[in-house]
């Protein structure tokens, strides 16, 4: 169980929130244009990290908007909330 | 056997106040190169490593684990075993592992424990009592026992269920599978590898993977904490960590590790004998023999490998045991805990060989792996072995999602992943 600060509401129990994975996970411009190994890639695999990784999240019982998490999954603190439309901060 | 367990020895070493019992295997030093490395000495990794040397001959090989034996997610799981899974793909896979559990106590000369309470899985719903109906036929069709009962029925079972019409998930039937039932888990990773060391097999502990060694599209060993091995074939059986193996191989896995947890409450006199699943309220409920209740939560929904889940998971489960039992309504929670587990996308294992030759995946048993332990660690031992699947774990393989011919068990398996 850990704090989430939504960029909207503010600093929420996690339970308020739904994860919704990793992020930045771009849908293909063309997917007709795809292979079948393409589309697996993008369906179903996942870097699932140990350690610094990039999620989205949707506060759904509160705001209801999607926003993305930077934080560490070996010990789920969080570094840094960032807006959807935002670009990841880099250190 | 140098030393078998029997009524004979106990008397024997009873005479020297139990002090002169022989180690169960041996805590060797790696050597430079084995034929085969299994990473992760679970039950699965173990019972892997026991059948290679068993039934493969391949005696020259080691399990490395980072901690200690059985002390990751077999040491932490609710100890369920069942078969009746909904596809067939997957009947054959837990089928497989519930027949070698029926004799396994005998053939490791080790007590597994093994107990066939029966398991119950309760209906709460119209949808859930059709998909359960379904699932007996299913189960039947694929020669696993499989009963549907009523709700007269349920409580004639178990009689300290609450079958009242008017709490809210009311109980409106259940299937009941009799041959299913409980181990002992820490049992099973012990006598799998007391098995394997006799053979031969070296089981290192405290020996942490640290990189993959590959040579273009083979390997060629693992770089760990205790130095370099050399080996070509590495079966990874490493749960919740499967994607971290894989990421030091350059392999991307369909995974999602998150936390799941279970708890116990104080020891008590006997009360339930039987294993109750709910899917609907996701609360599974067994004693041990110690007397403790047994109490599985779930998932969280966020990727974690903290260990560690959190407590509106708990709460939620208890408030369903609590409504389905309130016999339980003033007993204390001893102790709580979670372990992380490997999610497919379809909820089914992956049992495989990879895109690099040499390297070997069993993993994404997620939420229900202890129950396989056998049957998973055949399967592997043979497909390390041959270099190609077995018929019953050929359906498991990595390229399903690719082709898309999964093995959708979400649900279905009569539980909520």
């Amino acid at each position: 169980m850990f704090l989430i600060d939504c960029p909207f509401c503010g600093e929420r129990e996690q339970s308020e929130f739904k994860a919704g994975g990793e992020a930045h996970i771009i849908r293909p411009k063309q997917p007709t244009e795809l292979s079948d190994d393409e589309w697996a890639e993008y369906l179903f695999m996942r870097k699932n990290i140990k350690g610094i990784q990039f999620e989205r999240w949707n506060h759904i019982h509160g705001c209801r908007k999607w926003f993305n998490v930077v934080r560490d999954t070996s010990n789920d603190k969080i570094k840094a909330v960032y807006k959807i439309d935002e670009k990841p901060p880099t250190n | 056997m140098k030393n078998r367990y029997s009524i004979f020895s106990l008397i024997k070493n009873a005479f020297s106040y139990h002090e002169n019992w022989g180690k169960a295997w041996k805590d060797p030093t790696p050597k430079k190169e084995y034929d085969a490395v299994i990473v992760g000495g679970g039950g699965h990794g173990l019972a892997t490593a026991y059948y290679l040397a068993k039934k493969h001959n391949m005696k020259n090989i080691a399990v490395v684990e980072k901690g200690w034996i059985g002390g990751g997610n077999t040491g932490r799981n609710t100890t369920i075993i069942r078969s009746n899974y909904l596809w067939d793909a997957s009947a054959g896979l837990y089928n497989h592992a519930l027949k070698i559990w029926e004799g396994l106590s005998q053939e490791l000369n080790y007590n597994v424990m093994f107990s066939q309470r029966g398991v119950m899985n309760l209906a709460h719903n119209l949808q859930d009592v059709r998909d359960l109906k379904r699932r007996t036929h299913a189960n039947r069709l694929n020669g696993i026992d499989a009963e549907y009962l009523n709700t007269k029925e349920v409580k004639k079972f178990c009689p300290i269920i609450n079958t009242s019409p008017d709490i809210r998930y009311p109980v409106l039937g259940g299937t009941l599978q009799r041959r299913a039932g409980t181990a002992r888990h820490d049992a099973v990773a012990w006598g799998y590898a007391r098995g394997a060391d006799e053979m031969g097999v070296d089981i290192i502990q405290n020996c942490e993977v640290k990189a993959i060694k590959r040579n273009g599209d083979r390997v060629e060993g693992i770089e760990t904490t205790k130095g370099f091995i050399k080996t070509y074939k590495i079966g990874v059986v490493a749960a919740g960590h499967s994607s971290v193996i894989a990421n030091m191989a350059g392999l991307k896995l369909p995974l999602e590790s998150k936390p799941l947890q279970a708890l116990v409450s104080e020891p008590v006199k006997p009360v339930i004998d039987t294993v109750v699943m709910s899917n609907a309220v996701h609360a599974y409920v067994s004693q041990s023999d110690k007397g403790e209740l047994v109490i599985g939560a779930g998932t969280d929904d966020y990727v974690s490998y903290s260990q560690k889940g959190s407590h509106e998971i708990v709460e939620g489960t208890l408030n369903a045991i609590l409504e389905l039992y309130p016999i339980f309504s003033r007993m204390r929670m001893l102790r709580q805990w979670g372990g992380i587990v490997d999610i497919c996308p379809d909820a089914s294992p992956i049992v495989s060989k990879t895109s690099i030759k040499g390297l070997y995946f069993n993993c994404g048993w997620g939420t229900g792996g202890f129950k396989a332990t056998p049957g998973s660690g055949d399967l592997f031992a043979h497909t390390i072995a041959n270099d190609e699947p077995h018929k019953l774990n050929a359906a498991f393989n990595l390229n399903r999602f690719v082709s898309g011919d999964l093995v959708d068990e979400h649900g279905a398996a009569a539980v909520a992943h």
